[in-house]
């Protein structure tokens, strides 16, 4: 095999063919207001561990509705459950309930 | 001897207005270029925020008509200011001296085949807002099988340059996500996608209705404009768009995807408004006397407008519109004709 | 597919394009991998079709791709190109045809530009007259040859000892068309077709008998374009595109496929090798590939003329397969002789493709 240079570069599309839908379903019997999220950044915005290391509700949930699970996980990993995040929320979700039911759900994978 | 109005467009401007005047005492004639009443709610099913009859507002407003003169398949071929009036050649040869006109000829859906890239009239699978509300209408139609992934593209034809319409047509925001909720009802099992740029829940009740889309039919909203449609061998969409939340390009398969055609001018009614040399402003509309105080007038004394031809507007601003309108021509009349004691 | 549909949008798109008398200015990269393609199109133009299309050895590249690497200013290559319009207006041609889609790109966009900066174009001319004692003019029209062969498919077809059918099933042949992007992605308006839906291919494989393959990745660039992959740590990239392309076309199955640009009809050729090297998948049937044609060497094929006369040894993908199911008469043998009879050396065959 002949040493080219160079490969295929891989594509960095989101396939939403991928979706894990009837994951996101048992995650929303657990927590049914992770589909309220309206994306409108107040979370991460407030975010205490967000000062110093990614730590984004906002774009856990998009991660997840994108079929990258382990992103999600990664982005919640800092969490302080210090609250902040749902005192601001608009949509009046319980937060610190939902960093914990997507790292039960997803983080043991 | 009564004065006499007549109205150009039986939608629903043209009828509330039509009502509101014959009950004042006035001579009313309404002329309608389609065989039926009604404009585009006569082809809608339900509208938003509640998903409230069409056919049953249809049937009260053309109820109130009362003895109402109305003229089906006319239009207008010649119509001329004189001092005092307009002198109206209609197409079926009647000539009408009218003392006083309102233009209430509403709006065209944009045309969605000029957006190539979305592929309308060429893949199967690719219908507009006005195809799926008649759809809904008749019950059950013959493109639509069990779709399981469903797609909305919102802006279609609006906010545009490409197209030559800047303007945001204001209520397709509504009617996508109200469209998506009676799909997910109709398909239980379906995903639906809305394709977003920005979301115009405007009104009372809107918010309410984006958050039950979201919450109890589990609809994905995705901010990102739809850039490219293909058809796969089996007949599915492949669409592609940007998730601009988290900045990268997106694709996915659907069986069904429904383009938001957006509201443009209505070309009679400028045809209309040509023969009466009246303005328009630069996005198309007609220009009003005022665009805060005095929107149902015209330049032209005698001459008003109703509904959506000044611009896109919900059903209850258009009867709003039109009960403006039949106030301002009701005051007009009684100044320019005092009755004779 | 509602056929109808697409008929609206290519009656849409319409090009007036002149029967005769052109100027023509060659490809840097088609001369140098496809050598016959351009003799062939000048063949069929003036003797099979007896049109006067004339070149002269004079005239030069268009600048394209020093420009699109960003080693020449616009002003340069704006330049270069007006000295090809004085030479045109010098032996007296109104009709200017290009042989490359970037050319024809780039030669659209500085007509662009002068149209709407006249005084850009009155420095140019001043540029050129100080550097070659040489005025221009403006060609009348503008056009890129597979607009040329576009017009004269039906008197192709009419000419033609084959058709793009297979001869042992009847079917014809699966075509996948594929048209560089400068060609109507810029100016819409100035491509057959427009640029969602072009025409220009599909025009003349429907006249010489083929059936067109849509397949989702349709409009996707094949990855030239020049920047990108002249550093071979790039190479990647445009690789990523054109392998999307071929995955997507896969599932049709298609025999041949057919491009008007020069950059891609080299590299859908030359990548499928280096897909079957690295990734040891093949797209054809039977380990073979695809095989790539420009449509100069597809229009000489069905008139007939001998394959190997057309160059198609050149091609990495072997035409074989495509040459069979249309039956032309070609011997195997005579495919690395050059003329009479001398042998140009055979290269050494990749085990991965046929």
């Amino acid at each position: 095999m002949m040493d080219f240079g160079f490969t295929i570069n891989k594509s960095s599309r989101i396939d939403l063919d991928r979706f894990d839908k009837a994951g996101f379903d048992k995650l929303a019997k657990i927590e049914p207001d992770v589909r309220k999220c309206i994306a409108c950044g107040s979370c991460t915005a407030s975010c205490s561990a967000g000062q110093f290391h990614r730590t984004s509700v906002r774009s856990a949930i998009l991660s997840i509705q994108n079929a990258k699970e382990n992103e999600a996980v990664e982005l919640l990993k800092g969490c302080m459950l210090c609250g902040k995040c749902q005192m601001t929320c608009p949509r009046g979700i319980n937060i610190r309930h939902l960093i914990l039911s997507i790292l039960k759900f997803y983080g043991t994978k | 001897m009564e004065k006499n109005v007549l109205i150009i467009g039986g939608g629903p401007a043209g009828l509330e207005a039509a009502s509101i005047l014959q009950k004042s005492g006035y001579s009313v004639t309404l002329i309608e270029k389609t065989d039926h009443l009604g404009g585009h709610l006569a082809v809608w099913d339900r509208l938003f925020p509640k998903g409230q009859s069409a056919e049953e507002l249809l049937y009260r407003l053309v109820d109130n008509l009362g003895p109402v003169n109305c003229l089906l398949n006319t239009d207008i071929q010649s119509i001329n200011v004189l001092d005092r009036s307009f002198s109206v050649i209609l197409s079926n040869g009647n000539i009408l001296l009218a003392d006083a006109v309102l233009l209430a000829c509403g709006f065209d859906l944009f045309k969605a085949e000029k957006k190539e890239e979305y592929g309308y009239g060429i893949y199967d699978n690719v219908i507009t807002n006005a195809d799926l509300e008649r759809y809904f209408q008749e019950g059950d139609g013959g493109r639509i099988i069990n779709p399981k992934k469903i797609g909305f593209v919102h802006c279609v034809g609006s906010r545009d340059e490409k197209v030559g319409n800047l303007s945001c047509s204001k209520v397709c925001c509504a009617t996508a996500v109200k469209q998506a909720c009676e799909m997910k009802q109709r398909f239980p099992e379906s995903e639906v996608f809305c394709f977003y740029m920005d979301l115009r829940m405007f009104g009372r009740y809107y918010e309410d209705m984006y958050l039950e889309a979201q919450k109890k039919y589990g609809i994905r909203f995705i901010r990102g404009r739809v850039s490219e449609v293909s058809e796969k061998g089996d007949k599915t969409l492949l669409v592609k768009a940007e998730d601009t939340l988290s900045s990268k390009p997106i694709m996915v398969s659907l069986d069904l995807l429904v383009l938001m055609a957006g509201i443009r001018p209505s070309a009679s009614g400028r045809r209309v408004g040509d023969m009466l040399h009246l303005m328009n402003e630069e996005d198309g509309f007609f220009s009003t006397k005022d665009s805060i105080y005095s929107q149902q007038k015209s330049d032209i004394p005698g001459l008003f407008f109703a509904g959506a031809g000044t611009g896109p507007k919900t059903i209850p601003e258009t009867l709003n519109d039109a009960r403006s309108s039949a106030l301002e021509i009701d005051r007009y009349l009684k100044s320019n004709f005092p009755k004779k004691k | 597919m509602i056929y109808e549909g697409k008929q609206k949008i290519w009656s849409d798109y319409q090009k007036d394009i002149p029967d005769d008398h052109y100027f023509y200015v060659r490809s840097c990269i088609r001369q140098a991998f496809f050598p016959a393609s351009e003799a062939a199109f000048l063949d069929i133009t003036r003797n099979k079709l007896g049109r006067d299309v004339f070149e002269t050895e004079h005239h030069t590249t268009c600048g394209g791709i020093a420009y699109h690497c960003d080693v020449i200013p616009q002003e340069t290559s704006m330049t270069i190109i007006a000295r090809q319009f004085a030479l045109m207006h010098k032996y007296g041609y109104e009709n200017f045809v290009c042989s490359c889609v970037t050319s024809f790109g780039l030669y659209c966009e500085t007509l662009e530009t002068w149209r709407e900066f006249p005084e850009l174009k009155e420095k140019i001319a001043e540029n050129l007259l100080k550097s070659c004692n040489l005025e221009f003019a403006v060609p009348k029209v503008l056009i890129h040859s597979s607009d040329l062969i576009y017009k004269f498919r039906s008197r192709i077809a009419g000419q033609a000892k084959y058709k793009l059918v297979d001869k042992n099933t009847g079917r014809p042949l699966r075509v996948v068309e594929h048209i560089g992007c400068h060609y109507s992605k810029m100016f819409p308006s100035k491509g057959v077709g427009g640029a969602e839906y072009p025409y220009v291919l599909i025009g003349m494989i429907d006249a010489w008998g083929g059936e067109i393959i849509d397949y989702p990745e349709r409009r996707h660039c094949c990855g030239f374009g020049f920047r990108q992959y002249f550093i071979q740590s790039n190479r990647g990239y445009s690789l990523a595109n054109s392998n999307k392309k071929f995955e997507s076309m896969e599932p049709y199955e298609p025999d041949m496929i057919i491009t008007n640009c020069p950059g891609c009809s080299y590299f859908l050729d030359r990548w499928q090798y280096v897909i079957a090297d690295t990734q040891k998948k093949t797209y054809g049937k039977n380990g073979h590939g695809i095989p790539v044609f420009t449509y100069e060497e597809v229009a000489g094929l069905v008139m007939g003329y001998d394959p190997w006369d057309l160059g198609l040894q050149t091609h990495m993908v072997g035409p074989e397969p495509v040459l069979e199911k249309i039956g032309i008469d070609y011997s195997p043998d005579a495919k690395y002789k050059g003329v009479g009879g001398k042998d140009i050396g055979c290269p050494e065959c990749p085990a991965c493709l046929k």
